[in-house]
């Protein structure tokens, strides 16, 4: 299934497209349907946990001030960008708020999965009938789909900033 | 096949954790770090790097493979709020990072 990577075309400046196999789009439909489901249940369960990291590790007062601020709000983000996905499966064509949708929750969808994986930098190489082979699968599939994502978005960053060199 | 589910491991994934103390001089500037994680891909943190903070793709990867190697990276530094801005939008894009005085 993997050769070519086709499914993430630059249609031109800020247009983009996404042309998922039917096999393909109903396993992303479903990914994205239990992404949501988990998100609306609750943002401090283990598995979307990662989602929503601490600011301030080493100061929990300020930390919780942090989380109260910014959670519902990324939550927001994330439902609303799920939502793009699913409305979008169909392959039409994407602007560059459409696509950045695609790209978070690819990596949303990574990082719950490689959460629950407990992944290293090496992925092992596993039996065809170890039973976690079909979510190693699913994780490779997304960061193949994701990579291309990332390069037709990279195709259109606006020119780096004049002042910032470096941190 | 379920994405969630029992973790295997309930144990957040990153490789390391921030050490240090806080609590110092008010006027230090802040500074916002990324620590290694082994999900987000490199290409991907790259293309964050530049775009939220117009760095040339050269120093975005630089601080990407710093991450990887290093462990950590500092990203971007200033007053409380702004690096608290940065941080979260660091988070908007799913990256493990953090602030602390410098």
């Amino acid at each position: 299934m993997l050769f070519a990577r086709d499914r993430v075309r630059r249609r031109g400046e800020g247009r983009y497209q996404v042309r998922l196999r039917p096999n393909e789009r109903a396993l992303v439909e479903d990914l994205v349907g239990q992404l949501r489901e988990q998100l609306l249940a609750s943002t401090d369960d283990p598995s979307v946990r990662r989602l929503f990291p601490p600011a301030y590790p080493n100061d929990p007062e300020r930390d919780a001030g942090y989380q109260v601020l910014t959670r519902d709000e990324l939550l927001e983000q994330r439902l609303a960008a799920i939502d793009v996905v699913e409305r979008t499966l169909d392959g039409r064509d994407l602007d560059a708020a459409e696509m950045t949708a695609w790209m978070g929750t690819l990596n949303s969808l990574r990082l719950v999965l490689g959460t629950r994986l407990d992944v290293d930098e090496e992925l092992p190489d596993l039996d065809p009938d170890d039973p976690q082979a079909p979510a190693y699968a699913v994780y490779e599939y997304l960061g193949w789909l994701l990579s291309q994502v990332v390069d037709a978005l990279g195709s259109d960053l606006p020119p780096p900033s004049a002042d910032a060199r470096r941190p | 096949m379920p994405i969630a589910g029992p973790p295997l491991q309930v144990a957040p994934v990153e490789t390391d954790q921030p050490v240090g103390d806080t609590a110092v001089d008010p006027d230090q500037p802040w500074v916002v770090i990324v620590w290694n994680d082994p999900i987000n891909l490199m290409s991907y943190v790259t293309y964050v790097l530049q775009k939220l903070f117009g760095y040339p793709f050269e120093v975005a990867e630089k601080l990407m493979l710093q991450v990887h190697y290093e462990g950590r990276a500092v990203v971007s530094n200033g007053p409380r709020e702004k690096a608290e801005l940065d941080v979260f939008r660091l988070h908007e894009h799913g990256l493990w990072a953090t602030m602390q005085q410098d």
